[in-house]
């Protein structure tokens, strides 16, 4: 009741669960850069879209900054060396998603200054968008906060959309993390210069940055920091899981829904992290690509929580070592938030361009939970942000019932988590909807398959006769 | 989970954890659990005793009430519910709680003087066959505590309806009902019929249906007046319900749109015709009306999941309980109206889907 009335008093979005923010141990530490480890691995998928196609062999010297991969079409970025060194191998090796993925290991030249070639750092305000767009695709940058989406595709409005409005997300509302944070409180300055190109390049005049109301600081500083020139306005918004979700920040930023199915250009914005956002801003100040990023080390499993600029491509392994090990009872390593974070079987995979933190979770935190059945308390209802039904959704997934889920609008679960984060009985609900998407997503798959050979055999059948 | 990768980077992937011997630190293994890795405090077993804990105060004021038989009828309920539980119920699910809630709320609603064997068979009754039956927690349709009262209600008519006196009142002889006397056949043997004369009185709504005689609301407000066990006293219901709601672990909806529907119906009925039907009031506090809006027909398994259909379920039975006592036979009709409107839970829950996010429209439910 209090949250509907005050989502109606002040902008935000209905629902939505409140985990214990935890993010005490890092928020107020500076940013400090870790050095450059023995190896660095590089995969060649690290974005959503085509991977990268390679461009570099073994035994290769590379310098930092130069392209190894190439994008292969639109919705694809290259792939840069973090470091200077030499290209041990090209091989499969650990991903974070938990497969095995095409990487480029490079050994790294402890000689070496790792100082990137020089290079032109282009112009912006002479730049027209297509160029930017350009430049921005060469530079690799992605989105920062996870989904690792290509930044170029969003900075163009999708056919037949108008955007009104840059939404920039500086929510952070995964517990633990705190590397946006940071990045608002330390280089407020860069943000805002990242908002003029980005602006510039999209056509439109009004910004609004989202922040939780647990960062005072980063609000305060972005406020100081404003440009006379440029219409921005700094948004606290209700500290609440998942607020930093596109849909949420557009709820709340801007009281619209955007479509089922449909992207944040339906409702004439576009979303990007403030992470992206100084990425892009780092291109026209130095010229570099995304080679680095600021990454949250964080969780009572290691010794010396940090906020560090790593190298892209360092292995977790060398990143924990960095900050003190783990401690004696750590259980679980977790590439992002212990909301949405991917669990980690092998310390080998190397921090990649969309890994926000590594939370190292111990075995107070990873203890097994009896499950009860489902008593329909509602709560799951009460707690899902796009208004779904996880109980009854639950109840199909256990039978096995895609197809009916999936006319339950499964398609718009975000699987953020709110579900099993609330529920009583400890029912698996999101992790169920997880599965049940891979399972109708390689359904779909199978379908596509089997009619495009249909197809073949009947065009082969055609020409024969 | 790899030991190491396949170029050969050394010993000692995170999964391979072999000991502690080797050199260096050995690493443990690593837990790999799908997100979220965050939890609430809440779990099922926590709400489940939290409602148990809540209805201590009503035991207590009950024992005040109606004496040591009140204990004993409320203690054997349980005990029924509780037994047949382990006995029938899969491993573990008196840790559960649950079968503890039926047992106290049908305790509750019994005639303290009640036969002690007739609680059990209700508490058994009421597991058995209101949840055991349909597949256990969770799985039910109906309440199960109200489905044992509904059984004894249908096999022991009489003693379902002798309603003794409260501590303190006056006895017809002279005298007050003292504390600790017995209030009819607590210790009579099964069966047997043996008929034990206690000292009864007129329940409330008894008195205004067959007698149109009305009780004052105060008196209704402390509970000191005849009537089941449990349902004497509205302020200990009431604050043990307030606290449940502040809680989340019961849908404040449900009782309000209860007590709006009780109250709205029966003013406007009582606007027309005052003599014969009493007014908002006294339909309130009244009867188990309290009892069961807050601790009966919020049970989360036989209520609706949606918010807007807890509001129609909690008004649907409201109207049924005016309509039942006004024009029905019995006195009572919480009872009945409770069960009613868990029967329609189900279609309740498929009309009220919530309307999905950047939809227009809501998802469609499979039954």
């Amino acid at each position: 009741m209090f949250d509907a009335l005050s989502t109606l008093l002040r902008g935000g979005f209905s629902h939505g669960v409140h985990p214990p923010d935890h993010k005490g141990a890092t928020a107020a530490l500076p940013i400090r850069r870790m050095p450059f480890p023995e190896e660095v691995v590089l995969p060649l998928s690290q974005h959503t879209g085509a991977p990268s196609r390679l461009l570099v062999s073994k035994g290769d010297r590379v310098e930092r900054g130069d392209k190894i991969g190439e994008a292969q079409g639109y919705v694809s970025v290259p792939v840069h060396a973090s470091a200077s060194g030499t290209v041990a191998d090209v091989q499969l090796w650990p991903h974070p998603n938990g497969s095995w993925s095409e990487a480029v290991r490079i050994a790294v030249d402890p000689h070496s200054a790792q100082i990137p070639r020089p290079r032109l750092v282009p112009r912006w305000d002479d730049l027209t968008p297509d160029q930017v767009r350009t430049a921005v695709q060469d530079a690799g940058v992605v989105g920062l906060g996870g989904a690792a989406f290509p930044t170029h595709v969003k900075l163009k409005a999708p056919e037949g959309t108008k955007i009104e409005l840059l939404l920039v997300n500086g929510a952070e509302c995964e517990p633990y993390l705190t590397s946006d944070h940071r990045v608002m409180v330390e280089h407020p300055e860069r943000v805002h210069f990242g908002i003029r190109i980005m602006m510039q390049c999209l056509e439109v005049d009004r910004c609004v940055i989202g922040v939780e109301m647990n960062k005072p600081d980063a609000v305060e500083r972005l406020n100081a920091t404003i440009p006379s020139d440029l219409d921005v306005t700094v948004l606290p918004l209700r500290v609440k899981y998942p607020q930093g979700a596109e849909k949420m920040l557009i709820k709340a930023a801007m009281g619209r829904e955007v479509p089922s199915g449909k992207l944040p250009a339906h409702a004439g914005t576009v979303v990007q992290n403030v992470g992206s956002i100084a990425a892009i801003a780092e291109i026209f100040e130095t010229g570099y690509p995304l080679i680095e990023r600021i990454v949250t080390v964080t969780g009572p499993g290691i010794r010396k929580p940090s906020n560090l600029v790593i190298p892209v491509g360092t292995k977790a392994r060398d990143v924990l070592e960095f900050c003190g090990g783990l401690t004696d009872d750590a259980r679980e390593v977790l590439f992002g938030g212990p909301m949405m974070g991917a669990p980690q079987p092998d310390l080998d995979a190397p921090v990649l361009k969309g890994t926000s933190g590594i939370v190292v979770l111990t075995d107070a935190e990873a203890k097994p939970r009896v499950t009860y059945p489902c008593i329909s308390c509602g709560h799951c209802l009460d707690a899902c942000p796009v208004f779904l039904n996880p109980t009854q959704l639950g109840k199909l997934a256990q039978a096995g019932r895609y197809q009916e889920m999936m006319d339950m609008h499964l398609a718009d679960c975000m699987v953020c988590g709110s579900c099993s984060y609330v529920c009583p009985s400890n029912i698996p609900l999101s992790q169920m909807f997880a599965l049940a998407k891979g399972a109708v997503r390689r359904e779909q798959q199978r379908v596509r398959e089997a009619q495009e050979a249909e197809r073949k055999a009947s065009e082969k059948a055609g020409a024969a006769a | 989970m790899s030991a190491a990768g396949p170029g050969g980077t050394g010993p000692g992937g995170a999964g391979s954890a072999g000991g502690d011997g080797g050199s260096g630190r050995a690493e443990r293994r690593l837990e790999l659990v799908a997100s979220p890795h965050l939890k609430a405090p809440d779990s099922t077993p926590r709400i489940m005793w939290t409602v148990v804990v809540t209805l201590v105060p009503v035991v207590v004021a009950a024992a005040w009430n109606f004496g040591p038989s009140a204990l004993l009828v409320i203690g054997f309920a349980t005990l029924g519910a509780m037994v047949t539980e382990r006995w029938l119920g899969p491993g573990g699910a008196l840790r559960d709680g649950s079968a503890a809630i039926t047992g106290l709320l049908l305790g509750l609603t019994l005639p303290a003087g009640l036969p002690v064997w007739m609680a059990f068979a209700g508490g058994a009754v009421g597991i058995g066959f209101g949840k055991l039956i349909f597949g256990g927690l969770g799985q039910n349709v109906f309440n199960p505590a109200l489905l044992g009262r509904a059984f004894l209600q249908a096999a022991f008519p009489a003693a379902m309806t002798t309603w003794p006196l409260p501590t303190g009142a006056e006895l017809p002889g002279g005298g007050v009902m003292a504390w600790s006397t017995l209030r009819g056949g607590t210790f009579a043997l099964p069966l047997l019929g043996s008929r034990v004369d206690a000292v009864t009185g007129p329940t409330p709504l008894g008195l205004m249906k067959f007698e149109s005689v009305g009780t004052e609301v105060s008196d209704l407000f402390m509970g000191t007046i005849s009537g089941s066990i449990g349902e004497t006293s509205a302020l200990l219901i009431l604050v043990g319900g307030a606290y449940l709601a502040l809680k989340n672990y019961l849908n404040w909806r449900i009782p309000v749109s209860v007590f709006a529907a009780v109250a709205i119906l029966s003013s406007a009925i009582h606007a027309v015709s005052p003599a014969a039907f009493p007014g908002a009031p006294f339909m309130l506090f009244s009867g188990g009306l309290m009892l069961g809006a807050i601790y009966m027909a919020t049970d989360m398994v036989t209520s609706p999941v949606t918010n807007v259909g807890a509001w129609i379920y909690g008004a649907g039975i409201g109207a049924l309980v005016v309509l039942i006592r006004f024009w029905g036979g019995l006195p009572e009709g919480v009872m009945y109206a409770i069960l009613l409107m868990n029967a329609l839970v189900p279609f309740i829950n498929r009309a009220t889907q919530p309307r999905v996010f950047g939809t227009g429209k809501v998802a469609e439910a499979s039954p």
